[in-house]
């Protein structure tokens, strides 16, 4: 909600994307040679293993939905899901440990990055298969509202999400049932290294999701005030029980698919150019406009850089998972009879 | 006792959790036209269209949707009308109900129960015959459930229900008119099988509809004075390995039988289970690896009738388990 002074609310949504930096700028650092992926070789000191996806240049995304979340407020994200992560409440020592591969890790090194969880804070789950978090955001709507719950859902997804069935499914049901939902079709122009573009046939998200009946708008994505504002008048129609609303958020996926992926792919012209709308460059010269201090702004940047520094101190010091945790968790029914 | 069918056993057990836990829902295809099956008549006159949820013809959505509905704290009951149709929320089941718990570190629960009805429904050909009880036992996390008889179907049902891991319950698309008696509180324990017929010389597993082949061959057999104990396994995953052994290490026999595709079918666990455990001789009976054809002399190759089960474990028992001839 945006605090009385309009500078102080634009600060608190750029200590958002701030955190978000970081976090994802050392989680990159810590993954090299982490993955055997688009021809790199792994390292087996790396601490960040795996598939890292990383969501630099799409902070404002995260930032401006999230600030419009409460708590109690669910969330479900896609394999690039730190920052939604992150935004909504989750704590950064136990996201690293998760990175890490830590027992104190929030999924207590079960997930990594991909699978990234904090139930505590609704955000009910990164998931590695595209727009499978559109039922389960659907779902967990639907149970809110026979449950006369006053929660919201905020149903993040990306642009090659709208090619797959679930998305059709996901927005007919939400809209048959007037559930409330709000989508985010976090639109980074890449499905992994294919331009969206090419493979999206019609007008894409905004237009789709508007020929199911949900009211629709696009926003500049990079632009975390335009997010912010647009998404509060989203969230407030959805509780004043308009069913489900979508928000088309353009940005742009300034990393490869993957943290190792070079994106060799794609026009170089076109990754400056992006960079030029960088969202946290785009808030720092409008902070300034405001009357924001660099001194102040550098003093934030350097709060969120000292916060994932003790974050990573935390996750290498963190134990890793004993072995009786691989058969934990498994299930009830059965538990023990592992052959 | 009360005189029930399979579908009317099903659908008292799902009005008795529905109305003992507001929490407990079901949603899917025709749920509030009694289902295709009659298998949830009156329950939404009886719940409100709320809790019975008619829901658009998207399984992906469905089994989705049940999901996140089990992680914010209601007990879903999932339509999937056949097991062949499951097949466009596989996604759904294999990496999200049977994944969250554990790729999140035990922050959530997934207590769904996924109706998923399996077996050979006549005349209905290839895409509506199937019995993929092996596929997802394949799978960690899940429970799978194969009830044979109308008792069973009442009492695995409300287990099920009452369960807080994600159940794949597997009726038979053949059985829902199959009359029995359901005691009062009737209580059966997912994981456990039932002996269906005491015998001594030759243990006969199975599960779902072949159960009654298997009593029929049973009895048949008896007055060929061959003894056959059948087990109805009724839970497949996790599968009661103390009763299966315990009755094998008695009859030194094992014949498991099923009507899947014999291949990779569950059967293959299970008598290997039991030649590892015991060394006792063991075989299998199932279909075919082929297609379910739609005229009745295709269907019929791929149907295991007790004639065949009868065949099959006289042969079994007078080769005294030795490798037998190649017919």
């Amino acid at each position: 909600m945006p605090a009385n002074n309009p500078a102080e609310h634009f600060l608190s949504l750029y200590r958002t994307m701030a955190r978000i930096r970081a976090f994802e700028n050392a989680a990159e650092e810590t993954s090299r040679g982490g993955v055997a992926v688009f021809g790199a070789t792994t390292d087996t000191s790396a601490l960040v293993r795996g598939p890292l996806h990383l969501s630099t240049g799409q902070e404002a995304v995260a930032a401006g939905v999230c600030a419009n979340l409460a708590r109690s407020d669910y969330l479900t994200s896609t394999h690039r899901g730190h920052g939604h992560t992150l935004a909504k409440g989750a704590d950064t020592t136990a996201m690293m440990c998760e990175l890490f591969g830590r027992a104190a890790g929030t999924n207590k090194g079960k997930g990594g990055s991909m699978h990234i969880a904090d139930f505590a804070v609704g955000m009910l789950g990164a998931n590695g298969v595209v727009a499978a978090g559109i039922p389960i955001a659907v779902g967990a709507a639907h149970s809110a509202k026979i449950r006369g719950s006053h929660a919201i859902v905020a149903c993040f997804f990306g642009d090659g999400a709208i090619n797959r069935g679930p998305f059709l499914e996901g927005l007919n049901w939400a809209k048959i049932f007037g559930l409330p939902v709000l989508f985010v079709c976090e639109d980074n122009r890449y499905s992994a290294t294919t331009a969206t573009n090419a493979m999206t046939a019609g007008q894409g998200a905004a237009a789709r999701a508007r020929g199911i009946g949900l009211p629709a708008e696009t926003v500049d994505g990079n632009d975390v005030l335009a997010v912010d504002a647009t998404a509060r008048e989203l969230v407030a129609r959805i509780r004043a029980g308009s069913g489900p609303q979508f928000l088309h958020a353009l940005t742009y996926r300034v990393k490869g698919h993957v943290s190792v992926d070079a994106a060799a792919y794609r026009d170089q012209g076109e990754v400056e150019s992006a960079l030029e709308s960088d969202p946290l460059k785009l808030a720092r010269r409008r902070l300034a406009a405001l009357g924001v201090t660099a001194e102040h702004i550098a003093e934030v940047d350097a709060e969120a850089q000292a916060e994932i520094e003790a974050a990573l101190a935390a996750a290498r010091a963190a134990p890793a998972p004993g072995f009786a945790e691989a058969y934990a968790d498994v299930q009830d029914t059965g538990t023990g009879q592992w052959h | 006792m009360a005189l029930m069918n399979y579908a009317q056993a099903a659908c008292e057990a799902l009005a008795e959790a529905m109305r003992a836990d507001a929490r407990v829902v079901a949603l899917g295809e025709d749920v509030g036209h009694g289902g295709i099956f009659g298998q949830y008549r009156g329950l939404q006159q009886e719940f409100g269209a709320a809790r019975v949820i008619d829901t658009p013809i998207s399984e992906a959505t469905i089994m989705g949707a049940a999901v996140g509905m089990a992680l914010t704290g209601l007990r879903p009951v999932v339509e999937m009308r056949v097991v062949d149709f499951a097949l466009c929320a596989i996604d759904e089941i294999v990496n999200q109900a049977a994944k969250n718990r554990y790729m999140f570190g035990g922050q959530g629960r997934v207590p769904l129960v996924a109706r998923l009805p399996i077996g050979i429904w006549s005349a209905s050909a290839a895409q509506h015959s199937q019995s993929l009880e092996a596929w997802f036992a394949h799978i960690p996390g899940l429970v799978v459930v194969a009830p044979a008889t109308p008792a069973d179907n009442y009492a695995l049902l409300a287990a099920a229900i009452a369960c807080g891991d994600p159940v794949i319950y597997m009726e038979h698309k053949e059985l829902w008119g199959l009359e029995g008696e359901v005691p009062p509180r009737h209580a059966a324990a997912l994981g456990k099988a039932r002996l269906a017929r005491a015998g001594t010389d030759l243990t006969l597993v199975t599960w779902s509809k072949l159960v009654h082949a298997a009593v029929a061959a049973a009895e048949q057999a008896a007055q060929q004075g061959v003894s056959v104990e059948v087990i109805d396994l009724r839970s497949i995953w996790p599968w009661d390995r103390d009763m299966v052994l315990g009755s094998a290490a008695r009859t030194g026999r094992l014949m498991v039988a099923h009507e899947a595709v014999q291949a990779a079918g569950f059967g293959a666990e299970v008598a290997a289970t039991v030649a590892q455990e015991l060394g006792v001789p063991v075989r299998r009976v199932g279909a075919p690896r082929i297609p379910v054809g739609y005229a009745r002399t295709l269907e019929d190759v791929a149907r295991i009738s007790a004639e065949k089960l009868l065949q099959e474990l006289m042969h079994f028992v007078r080769s005294d388990g030795r490798r037998r001839s190649i017919a």
